[in-house]
């Protein structure tokens, strides 16, 4: 195999920061490369040098052997390289030829543009895939799924041959993954090299040749996958052998908390019912879409529901907005910390003491002493890493972020916690944490529901599995009651009958 | 502390910029640095200041409200109407308040039950205020009032003009409540992120249509003082003040985005309009000229928190 790509001793500082320190990296023709390590190993800063976002403090990178001098974006995407972001880079009103050939349309020599010629092209970019795109769609009509096509269209039509793909899963369900990892083995035989960064590391195993694994801004270990097991690369990312991935604990179960009947919402999720006891976490399973974000929404009344009962501590309660079900004892940890969870440019203070002010007003003057006291004793408690309780969230890493999250609620003592995908984009270490976290709010007496797309995290930490396909509860099972393959097979819905 | 002149700048640019504008004044004109002046400046100030607190909370939830400077003009000519018809002095206050209390409150609704952009609501009220204004009024002043009102624009306590003591008084509670109350902090998170604000169980739309109605009530307090001193409530009051407020705020580092900003900021940004507008006069400057100047200034100052916020 010939080397497209190498990247040498590249180093990169910010203020305060060394995210990159002597890191080599290099890429083989039609290979797909892994690249993992935790969040603020340096994997995103990489590719933001090799996508000429960044420009490097010392090192050089080399294609086809021959050293390129890095002068920005567009020079690297004329070199061949393409990037597709986690956050997809797609502008929603625009359609998806529009999208893949924006600033490149091509034009009749009036300046007019060709849009036949357009829609050609595209039809003619998406045939090896396999897809049914209609190129005059808006990119908000589709799904994550073909939007991600869309990049790799996108790609592939700056004739790069060399793709980045961040995450590229993350947003997808079960069958699109399959087809992803598809569409990458077509890719790699028409010799595109690809990077792909991922948390999923039961993944790598179907798309990788080869990983790099990356920690602390160094290259720890380049080798063909089939010389590494998943015990060992977690132990190369982490640094320190991570025997208890899943904590375990025993808790004692209840009396009931929280009880759904038939929740139902046109089109979202119909006849929805289950119970949470004291003690107990339920975790929700499915795949993306099938609307178990949805249920919690509804029960949070975040969404308005059709018809259904919410039943806490065995009395039927109205919840019509997420004020009621925080009043009721609620709380809810969203999926998207960013966007639901948190409000970036305010503090660490700001953010956990959200959910309290309305406990803590004397005369309408909030009680910030006991506010304070409040939250600094849970930043503590929680092992949050921050310098002071005054620095803003955003600069603070994921897992960090999420435990922000999770204390605005600590804070509030709820009876109930939901948790939508509590440990997405988080590194291993931070997961560990927040699975004792879950454990210990069980062993506090609380009622927890998990919603989790990771099969195993699902698998090890629930105390009963509700496992969703479009929009129903297909099926329960107790801990230790089902294998993996049963659960997914529920999931995918293969013991419901099409109703 | 190491000296850190970048941090030093974005923190207190504002001050060091007001403070060289005020050195160079003086230089240009001997007028600039006498007492009396001083108390002019502030005492001017103080109008627009006001409105720049209410517009403060506005623009700190990500809003902005266009229409204060006709919420002004209303207020001002039914507090005036109300004067002419002998009504007692207390309660021409109260309801020339709740005037500018129930535009803000109309905003607020239309905004956040309506779910309409604040630039297009408030640039509604701004003309419907006017236009109310204008019916109220046929047209023409109301002028000439008792003495007792006419010491809201023009008294002293204490040797300190009356209408400063008010703005003072005012950046003082919208200090307070934006620093210690639920109302403050929930308008920096709305601002932030009102989604989040809403998962979190909290009322946003109610809180964010209370910053509404505080602007109102500011421009109303600004039109009693504005009303009392000319002696006078017209339909011509107010125009282009939404300008010099926004602007005000804006060069005081409130973020146009909203959840970034403070009082204080507002109340060097208040000054440093009314210095600016007070120089330009000492200098003879036209007033054709000032609007241009003044335009100049306010996309200056957004441009600098953007490169403010690029930096971050």
């Amino acid at each position: 195999m010939q080397t497209l790509l190498e990247m040498v001793g590249i180093c990169k500082s910010f203020p305060g920061v060394r995210a990159l320190d002597k890191m080599s990296f290099d890429l083989f023709e039609g290979e797909v490369h892994a690249l993992v390590g935790e969040n603020g190993a340096g994997k995103s800063t990489l590719m933001k040098i090799l996508s000429g976002l960044y420009l490097a403090d010392e090192g050089e990178i080399r294609l086809r052997g021959k050293k390129i001098v890095v002068t920005g974006i567009r020079q690297m995407i004329d070199a061949g390289i393409s990037v597709i972001y986690q956050e997809l880079n797609l502008i929603q009103h625009l359609s998806v030829a529009e999208n893949i050939f924006l600033g490149r349309e091509p034009r009749y020599a009036g300046g007019f543009i060709n849009w036949k010629k357009m829609y050609a092209d595209v039809d003619r970019l998406l045939k090896p895939f396999n897809v049914d795109i209609d190129p005059r769609a808006k990119i908000l009509s589709i799904g994550p799924a073909f939007q991600q096509v869309v990049e790799i269209a996108k790609a592939l039509s700056l004739k790069a041959d060399i793709i980045v793909m961040d995450e590229p899963t993350a947003p997808l369900t079960g069958n699109e993954v399959e087809r992803l990892f598809e569409m990458i083995n077509a890719l790699k035989k028409s010799g595109v090299s690809i990077i792909y960064i991922s948390h999923r590391l039961e993944e790598l195993a179907r798309v990788a040749d080869r990983v790099t694994i990356i920690r602390d801004g160094s290259m720890i270990v380049t080798k063909p996958l089939s010389e590494l097991n998943t015990e060992e690369i977690i132990r190369h990312m982490v640094g320190r052998h991570l025997s208890e991935q899943y904590p375990v604990a025993e808790i004692p179960v209840g009396a009931e908390v929280l009880r759904v009947e038939a929740l139902t919402k046109k089109g979202v999720c119909s006849d929805v019912s289950f119970s949470v006891r004291k003690g107990e976490i339920v975790g929700f399973t499915g795949l993306v879409g099938a609307g178990r974000t949805e249920i919690m929404q509804l029960i949070y009344g975040y969404l308005k529901r059709d018809s259904g009962k919410v039943f806490i501590d065995g009395k039927e309660t109205t919840i019509r907005n997420p004020r009621d079900a925080v009043l009721k004892g609620i709380g809810l940890i969203p999926e998207e910390r960013k966007k639901q969870g948190l409000v970036l440019g305010l503090s660490v203070f700001d953010n956990s003491a959200l959910t309290i002010l309305d406990k803590f007003s004397r005369f309408g003057l909030l009680r910030m002493k006991t506010i304070g006291d409040l939250v600094r004793g849970m930043v503590a408690k929680m092992e949050i890493k921050t310098p002071t309780i005054r620095q803003q969230v955003r600069y603070l890493s994921g897992g960090n972020q999420q435990k922000v999250v999770l204390s605005k609620w600590f804070v509030r003592n709820c009876k109930v916690y939901i948790f939508d995908e509590p440990t997405r984009g988080i590194d291993v270490g931070a997961k560990v944490e927040i699975y004792k976290l879950m454990q210990n709010l069980a062993l506090q007496g609380a009622a927890v529901i998990m919603v989790s797309s990771e099969l195993l995290e699902i698998m090890n930490m629930s105390d009963r599995i509700e496992v969703v396909f479009s929009g129903r509860i297909v099926k329960e099972f107790k801990k230790g009651e089902a294998s993996s393959e049963d659960v997914m097979e529920y999931a995918l819905g293969l013991h419901s009958r099409a109703s | 502390m190491k000296f850190n002149l970048r941090n030093t700048l974005k923190n207190y640019g504002i001050v060091i910029a007001f403070l060289i504008i005020c050195a160079l004044l003086a230089f240009m004109s001997p007028v600039f640095f006498t007492l009396n002046n001083m108390i002019l400046v502030i005492r001017q100030t103080s109008i627009y200041g006001i409105m720049a607190v209410g517009m403060t909370f506005v623009i700190l939830t990500g809003g902005i409200d266009l229409s204060v400077g006709s919420i002004l003009a209303l207020s001002g000519a039914i507090c005036a109407g109300m004067l002419k018809s002998g009504m007692p002095l207390p309660l021409v206050l109260a309801l020339t308040m709740a005037v500018g209390l129930g535009c803000g409150l109309f905003n607020g609704l239309v905004i956040t039950v309506g779910r309409i952009t604040p630039f297009v609501v408030s640039l509604g009220m701004m003309s419907i205020a006017r236009g109310i204004t204008l019916i109220y009024t046929k047209g023409y002043p109301i002028s000439g009032f008792q003495p007792e009102f006419r010491f809201i624009g023009g008294g002293y306590v204490f040797g300190v003009p009356v209408p400063i003591i008010i703005f003072l008084g005012i950046v003082l509670i919208a200090f307070v409540v934006l620093t210690q109350t639920r109302l403050g902090r929930y308008t920096y998170a709305i601002g932030g992120n009102e989604e989040t604000v809403k998962l979190s169980g909290i009322n946003a739309g109610f809180f964010k249509s209370l910053a509404y109605v505080i602007a109102g009530l500011t421009a109303s307090i600004s039109a009693l003082i504005s009303t009392s001193r000319l002696n006078s409530g017209g339909p011509q009051a107010g125009i282009g003040y939404e300008l010099d407020v926004i602007a005000a705020v804006v060069i005081g580092g409130t973020s146009l985005n909203g959840g970034r900003g403070s009082i204080w900021g507002t109340f060097v940004g208040a000054l440093m309009i009314g210095v600016i507008n007070n120089g330009m006069n000492l200098l003879g400057i036209s007033s054709y000229f000032q609007l241009v100047v003044k335009g100049f200034i306010i996309i200056g100052a957004v441009l600098l928190d953007r490169l403010r916020e690029q930096a971050d």
